[in-house]
This record gives structure tokens, sequence and C-alpha cells, in this order.
């Protein structure tokens, strides 16, 4: 019997897609949830490194980096819902999306949530910038992996989870119909696919937990 | 491999661009050279690379590849019956690969760029850091010959391009790396006798010059 834990947080947009990617491919696992005040030191030992989550052990080897992680499952368990395209330039190409989501719209956005005043409107324009390229990238596609889900839509999973919690929560319009019908067309389809829309924390705990989140710093 | 058109697009100092001639050089593929002024870019290259405007740029048979780790992954999957192959078959050894050669990539550009570029507190800083990453990469290698094993795989071609600036780090920061690091700079000689890499690297000279000179042109 294979053993397999995954050190994670409730909240971590990094951690979700490797639950979606476990549950996609019917991976049996331990999830541990890490409190980042107070880190573990089964993390710390997993993690030397980087000290983060996700980690995932599989066999008692630990896997750090979820795109690494994400790679990695794809690889191990493979007899079933593959993740990554076989070519090696759609290979390529999802890969570049997922780095520049990561390392550019992911960052921008939260980033954007999170701040007040002038701040917000100035990250504002990058956002929707950044925004619109991923809109444009599903201009031909019913997902951003191509006709089916995968790869991709995983790692752009936060943008489609978190849309209308953050909105509820903020009042801002983030993915608007009129800008973004594409983006928000794959939202709906994505949080539909089964295993995502039955990964916890669903949608309504989403907004619950934010609102707690926000109601604790006295918003 | 018959009506194969593989361009590289670089700028001759840069440390990513060098890691996709290695990666060329060692599959044995025949490539064209475009040396790109990424102090006048060309609209070639936002043509190519439009969201970083960057290089490097790998164009196969019209296609772009972008991003340098990921091109050197490109060139291991669709070349990979050359061999060497980059990655080992493993799942676990070539998450090992990707984790480590996306810490380098992340972290030792950056951290470096504090050495000759920063003030005397930053230089510390940068030296430290670039100390700390170089000394837990040295940890992988082993009493391997190369973190690949017998052969250069992903991490020994992301990370033997900063070999060319360790003179200038050196320089800048008043240190040896090869007292602190000498698991590494033995491991960085025997890539060295690799043909690819002796091809590709810069001469450390030239880049010590090259990296005076943009100090004074940023310094403007």
């Amino acid at each position: 019997m294979e053993k397999v834990k995954l050190f994670a947080t409730w909240s971590s947009p990094f951690v979700k897609r490797i639950v979606w990617a476990l549950k996609l491919k019917n991976v049996e696992y331990e999830i541990i949830y890490e409190d980042l005040a107070n880190k573990s030191p089964e993390l710390l030992k997993y993690n030397p490194i980087h000290k983060k989550v996700p980690v995932l052990v599989h066999n008692e080897i630990a896997i750090c980096e979820s795109l690494v992680i994400l790679e990695y499952i794809d690889e191990t368990w493979n007899d079933v819902c593959p993740l990554l395209p076989k070519d090696p330039l759609d290979k390529a190409k999802e890969r570049f999306w997922a780095k520049f989501g990561d390392e550019q719209v992911l960052p921008s956005f939260f980033g954007y949530v999170m701040k007040q005043g002038k701040d917000q409107e100035e990250s504002k324009e990058t956002t929707l910038a950044h925004l619109k390229r991923v809109e444009q990238l599903l201009s031909e596609k019913k997902f951003l992996s191509g006709e089916s889900f995968g790869f991709l839509d995983l790692a752009f999973g936060w943008l489609a989870e978190n849309s209308r919690p953050l909105e509820v929560i903020t009042g801002l319009k983030l993915l608007d119909e009129d800008s973004f019908p594409n983006l928000c067309t794959w939202k709906d389809k994505f949080l539909e696919i089964p295993a995502i829309k039955e990964s916890w924390p669903d949608q309504e705990t989403l907004i619950a937990k934010y609102q707690e989140i926000r109601e604790s710093k006295g918003k | 491999m018959v009506n194969e058109e593989v361009i590289l697009v670089n700028f001759w100092s840069s440390p990513f661009g060098c890691r996709v001639k290695i990666a060329l050089e060692e599959k044995g593929i025949p490539y064209q050279y475009i040396e790109e002024d990424l102090f006048n870019k060309s609209s070639f290259l936002s043509a190519i690379n439009p969201i970083h405007n960057k290089v490097p740029v790998l164009v196969h048979n019209q296609n772009p590849i972008c991003e340098s780790l990921n091109i050197l992954e490109y060139i291991d999957e669709t070349w990979k019956d050359l061999a060497p192959p980059f990655l080992p078959s493993d799942p676990h050894q070539r998450a090992q690969a990707r984790f480590w050669a996306d810490f380098v990539d992340k972290e030792l550009y950056e951290a470096s760029k504090k050495i000759y570029r920063g003030n005397e507190e930053e230089q510390l800083i940068g030296k430290n850091e670039v100390l700390r990453i170089l000394k837990l990469v040295e940890g992988e290698i082993g009493d391997k010959p190369f973190f690949g094993g017998d052969n250069l795989g992903l991490v020994d071609i992301t990370l033997i391009p900063f070999y060319s600036r360790f003179y200038t780090w050196e320089t800048f920061g008043n240190f040896s790396i090869e007292e602190e690091c000498p698991t590494l700079v033995a491991w960085a000689k025997r890539c060295l006798q690799k043909e690819s890499v002796a091809k590709s690297l810069p001469d450390p000279i030239k880049i010590y010059n090259f990296i005076l000179d943009l100090n004074k042109y940023l310094a403007k």
C-alpha cells in the first residue's frame, strides 16, 4: 500500500491544485494541515529549503514546489486522467503559462484584492492586463489545456475558485462577463468538474472563512 | 532531422541562453544563432516572445519556446533519441532534478546581482545568499561526477553557466568560491572538460568587463 501524505493549509492555492490532482487520479492520501506560524518538525524535515506547503511525501520521499509536484503526480499515476499533453510543444506551452500564472497573474490578482486606495487602483491595471492574456488563451479552447481540462487548468484553478468568494467579501467584481466572457465560462465549467466540486473547502466554506479573517482584522 | 529549423535567439552574456547552447551542443543539434542586442531589442524578439520580450528563445520549425528551463525540457523531449537524456526516467529523481533546477533558477541570479550592483551592505547580503545557495546545491552532487550522474543533467546545465560569473562575484565580493565550495568548483571543472560546455561558456574576464560597463551605463 503506497503511503501518500500532503502537508497543506486550507487557504493555499498552491496546495489546492495538488488536492485536485490527487482526487482526479484517485490517489488515497493523508492530509496534514499546518499552522504556518508554528510549522511542524515534519514539515521542516521534508522541506528544509523553503519550509512551505504544499509538500507531497510519497513512500517517505518528499517532493516540493507545486508545479513540480503536479508533474510528479502525473508521471507516477500515469494510468488515469493524464494532466499534461504528450506533445513536447504543447507541454512547453502549458509549462510556460503555468509559470506566468504563478509568477505574474496570481500575485497581482491577490495583491489587487488585498490592497486599498491608490495602491489598489495601480495594481488593477496590471491585473486586468494579465487576465486579458489568460482570456486570449481560451479564445479557441474549452479549457486552458484544450478540449478537456488538464495541467494548465489546475494551475489556474485558484482563479476559478477564488473569484466569487473574493467578490462577495470585497465587493470588487473581478471577472465580469463583458470583459472576460471566456474566463467566466471556463470558471463555471471548471468548478463543475466533480473532483473540483467535491474538494474541501468548497465555495461557501471559502466565503465563510474569508469573512472570518476579515472580521478578525476588524474590517 | 531533415528539414528541422532550429534557431536560438540569445545575448552572449546571458547565463540563461548559455544553458540552451549547452543543451543543443550536447544533443548535437544543428542550429542558427541570432545575437539579440538587449539595449536595442528587435521587433523579431517581441514577436516571438511577446509576454516577456526576453532571451533566450528557441524557435523550432517556426514555433517559439520561451523560458530557459522550459526550453531544456523541450529539447530533451523532442530529441529524446539523441543521448544523453537530461532527466532520468524515475519520477522521484525527475522531481528532485526539477526542484534543484528551479531553486537555482529562481534564486542565484537575483542574489548575485547584489554582489556586483549593490552597496556595501547589499554586497555582503548577496555574498552570503550566493554562498548559501551554492553550498546547498553542492550537497546534491554526492560522489557522482555530475548532478545528472555520468552525464550532464538538467541541474548541471542550469547551473554551470554561472561559473563564468564566479570571477566577477569573487572580485566584487572579495571572496573565493573555491575555498568555500571546493566540491562545486571541482564539479565545474569537470563540466568544462565537456566540449558542449567549453564551447558555450563566455569568457569570465569578458563577463567581468561587461558587468563593469553595464554598471557605468546604469549609473547614468
